[in-house]
């Protein structure tokens, strides 16, 4: 058994008397997608915002393809291949939805201290771009710009950037959020399409969607760790259905 | 329609521009050209502003420091030159010049390092704090200008002569005139290149959502830096200009009232357009001319108008000649 | 020593001086959001009323209470007519406008009052000398202002931590859609907010008058001053713009004082003046440098900022 890709040990982080992550422990293997799942307030988004590392642990270690990253900046984390989409979408309304990928793999693309040559005009961009953009299924709405996208298309160009760029791994923070149920649908293809090419940490309050894709599962209740382990087996436990007692399953 | 506009809107105001020493011939009125030749450097100092103002969302307020830079190298080199003294005691070779192919590249220079020294503290920060930290640390620089008895000190220091150029006579009202011009037009083309160029699209980029740009792999702070800097430079050969145009350098160069002027010229015209500036510059001089002519406290309808423009009219006069969206 | 004692006593009353005029400021930011470069035109504003006030009536209470007035006024007007629109707007707009707001006030005073510097004299009852050590005198008005200062101090310490507005007020600088979302009244907060902080400008002008010439631009100068105390404080504590105000004051000042002395025991007297009164007038920037590159979110800053 290979080291996992991304090795989360002790990891703790309080905002002031809340302890929002308590001693959280998580492996994440390549090609695997993993669920964290949890009621509200258990601590996912902290969970999320310490591994892209928006968040400072207090204490605990992150790491990612054997690096430690706990205290890397947010930037060079995605330089290394860790990309993630936003639970709010957070795109470039005043770009077009091509321009908004084409962002993503520019990142990736060399530096950008390039001032005279015409940025959209780079094919290499625009075709990885555009075919990202077909993948997801936003290609015929390649030249619209981002602001004037129906809120479904902008979680699907959420996906979409944090996808470009061929990342190693994906942290997904409810990508569903607010999705009707034929974009969830849709949705839920594509990252069962994903699997096995990029890992996934996917955090989802979706159900159906978590037990039908995940390889493993990770329970999360006010900041602990309470159970990790394959859907049937989550499934059928009693901590967990207590835990979730009120909670549209 | 209105993309055709924004494409030959440009160019003709450039071509009117270029036709001033003709019309002020035809009218003989060679003040028109003085007029004219500080509506295009301060445009100029004005377009580096809106660079860094329009397309990457910092709101510098102390853009001035920058011309003053420029200004007082080629103040100070000018004065070391005409006194035979070293600029640095004891250092026979270090002399000073008057020639503009030394003089003004080292305005740039300063100007840019100045803008890397304040940039660098600034940038780390948060928004607010920025507007403030740039209008302070201009402040600081206009204390050191005045302080600086052996240059002037609050009097300011005269130059003897424009600098000198190869090929032409600065001393030539017209011809220091088209200088200027070349000078704006060129910093307007080379920075609308710049802001297509991926390091424009990642300034646009993070002046839109910061927090993406992070998240997508852009260490955002060091491409703000290097435009703060990219800005601070045009406004060195601003600066450069200015002391040539005026032959004297001041301490008020520096001043926040400056700054402000800028910004002024900004909004007026059309921040983000890169031309809007120098409609922005055209105009409020224009206005500081004629108004002034009447009254004394003509300042009084600035204020109102520049809060109307903001308020109402925010895309400027660049925005209401070309009509649609930006 | 006496020397030395004196000018602690003045970069106090420096201090809050600046306190008074960084603390409305402050609030305004962290509340609001909302950057004010005007704040130094209602402080000009109490200064020029306090003045006219003192030599119509002859009383210096009145003076300063109408000082105080119409930079409230003043304020209200402004709140109303201009910031509500900024509130929404990004901090460019807010430049802008306020900037021209400046403008508009300082033409404006140049109309009404002349282009002149108006000087005021400390009023009699308060130039006396007050013996805080035996052989040493200090103004007795200036030692009042330090007192009104240190009071105000008090009591916006008592209002933030003890009262509800004041709970309002913490929970607006930490997060400001949040308190509007629980269904605070925010127009009613943001004018209230906003005219005190008017207020204690219109009170910071009115104190100042007999101590420095009143005149067109006097509220930039200390505008500046009152920004790089809140960049040195942190954006939205009042602690922070007392302790930031104190700083900058007592640096100021002592800067001033020695600095020129300091330097000529390692120079000769002219080099030593001249850089060192050159040095003395950047010392507060010098100070908001080194406490940037250390803390760039200020000492204090208040949570969530």
């Amino acid at each position: 058994m290979t080291d996992p890709l991304l090795c989360v040990r002790g990891l703790t982080h309080s905002f002031g008397a809340v302890r929002a992550s308590d001693d959280v422990d998580l492996d994440v293997h390549e090609g695997s997608l993993h669920a964290v799942i949890g009621p509200n307030g258990a601590g996912k988004s902290t969970l999320i915002g310490q591994l892209a590392g928006e968040i400072r642990p207090d204490a605990g270690s992150i790491h990612f393809a054997g690096r430690d990253i706990t205290r890397m900046p947010v930037h060079r984390r995605a330089r290394n291949g860790l990309a993630r989409s936003f639970q709010i979408t957070s795109i470039f309304p005043g770009f077009s939805v091509r321009e908004n990928v084409a962002l993503a793999v520019q990142a990736h693309a060399g530096h950008s201290f390039r001032f005279w040559r015409r940025a959209d005009a780079e094919v290499s961009l625009n075709d990885t771009a555009e075919a990202t953009l077909d993948e997801i299924g936003l290609g015929a709405r390649a030249d619209t710009l981002a602001g004037e996208l129906a809120h479904g298309e902008r979680r699907q160009l959420e996906l979409a950037m944090a996808l470009a760029p061929s990342p190693r791994m994906l942290l997904l923070d409810e990508p569903m959020a607010g999705m009707s149920s034929d974009e969830a649908a849709r949705l839920s293809d594509l990252l069962a399409g994903l699997k096995g090419r990029v890992t996934i940490l996917l955090v989802e309050h979706d159900m159906d969607v978590v037990f039908a894709l995940s390889d493993l599962i990770t329970v999360l209740i006010f900041g602990r760790r309470v159970i990790t382990g394959e859907p049937a087996e989550i499934r059928a436990s009693d901590d967990v259905r207590a835990a979730y007692l009120g909670e549209a399953g | 329609m209105d993309t055709e506009r924004r494409r030959w809107l440009p160019l003709a105001g450039l071509a009117l521009l270029a036709m001033i020493p003709v019309i002020a011939g035809l009218a003989d009125d060679p003040y028109l050209v003085t007029i004219f030749t500080r509506v295009v450097i301060l445009a100029l100092a004005a377009v580096g502003l809106d660079f860094i103002i329009g397309y990457g969302a910092m709101v510098s307020f102390g853009h001035a420091a920058f011309i003053g830079a420029g200004a007082y190298t080629v103040g100070i080199l000018a004065h070391h030159a005409t006194n035979g003294t070293p600029l640095i005691p004891g250092v026979s070779w270090l002399s000073g010049t008057t020639a503009g192919l030394v003089a003004w590249p080292m305005a740039v220079l300063m100007a840019a390092l100045l803008a890397l020294f304040i940039g660098a503290l600034s940038l780390r920060t948060r928004a607010l704090y920025f507007i403030m930290i740039t209008l302070a640390f201009a402040q600081m620089f206009y204390y050191l200008f005045v302080s600086l008895e052996g240059y002037g000190g609050s009097d300011g220091l005269i130059l003897w002569d424009r600098n000198t150029l190869p090929l032409i006579d600065t001393g030539s009202a017209i011809q220091f005139y088209y200088l200027c011009l070349t000078c704006l037009a060129g910093t307007v083309f080379a920075l609308r290149r710049v802001v297509g160029a991926r390091f424009g699209r990642v300034l646009r980029g993070a002046a839109e959502n910061e927090r993406r740009m992070q998240a997508l792999g852009f260490p955002v702070y060091r491409y703000r830096l290097a435009a703060f800097t990219i800005a601070g430079g045009t406004g060195g050969l601003a600066g450069a200009l200015l002391a040539n145009l005026q032959t004297f350098v001041s301490p008020g160069l520096l001043h926040w009232e400056q700054s402000g002027e800028l910004m002024i010229m900004v909004i007026l015209g059309g921040i983000g357009t890169l031309y809007g500036p120098v409609l922005g510059a055209t105009a409020l001089i224009m206005l500081e001319e004629t108004l002034a002519a009447w009254t004394d406290h003509w300042m009084i309808v600035l204020g109102p108008i520049l809060i109307f423009v903001v308020l109402f009219a925010r895309r400027g006069l660049f925005g209401w000649l070309t009509g649609g969206r930006r | 020593m006496l020397l030395f004692l004196e000018q602690l006593l003045n970069g106090l009353q420096l201090g809050v001086m600046l306190f008074l005029l960084a603390a409305g400021l402050t609030l305004i930011f962290g509340i609001m959001g909302l950057i004010n470069l005007a704040h130094g035109s209602l402080y000009m504003v109490g200064a020029f009323s306090c003045a006219s006030v003192l030599a119509s009536t002859g009383s210096f209470l009145l003076a300063v209470a109408a000082g105080v007035a119409a930079a409230g006024l003043a304020g209200l007007v402004i709140e109303s007519a201009i910031m509500r629109p900024l509130y929404a707007r990004g901090h460019l707009d807010q430049v802008l406008a306020t900037f021209g707001l400046i403008l508009f006030f300082n033409e404006l005073v140049r109309i009404v009052w002349g282009p002149r510097p108006l000087f005021i004299d400390v009023p009699d009852w308060l130039a006396a000398s007050v013996e805080i050590f035996p052989g040493a005198g200090y103004p007795l008005y200036r030692l009042v202002i330090i007192g009104i200062g240190l009071a105000i101090a008090l009591g916006m310490w008592w209002l933030v931590q003890r009262t509800r507005l004041g709970m309002l007020l913490r929970a607006g600088a930490a997060d400001r859609e949040m308190v509007a979302a629980l269904g605070v009244d925010t127009r009613l907060l943001y004018a209230g907010v906003f005219m005190l902080g008017a207020m204690l400008a219109g009170l910071a002008g009115a104190l100042a008058g007999p101590l420095f010439a009143v005149e067109v631009g006097m509220g930039e100068h200390i505008l500046i001053q009152t920004f790089v105390v809140i960049v040195i404080g942190g954006i939205g504590s009042i602690r922070g713009a007392l302790l930031g105000a104190l700083l900058v004051g007592m640096v100021d000042t002592l800067g001033r004082a020695y600095l020129p002395t300091v330097l000529r025991l390692i120079a000769e007297p002219a080099t030593a003046d001249g850089v060192g009164s050159a040095l003395a007038s950047m010392l507060i920037y010098l100070l908001m440098v080194v406490v940037l590159v250390w803390r760039p979110r200020g000492l204090l800053p208040a949570h969530g900022h």
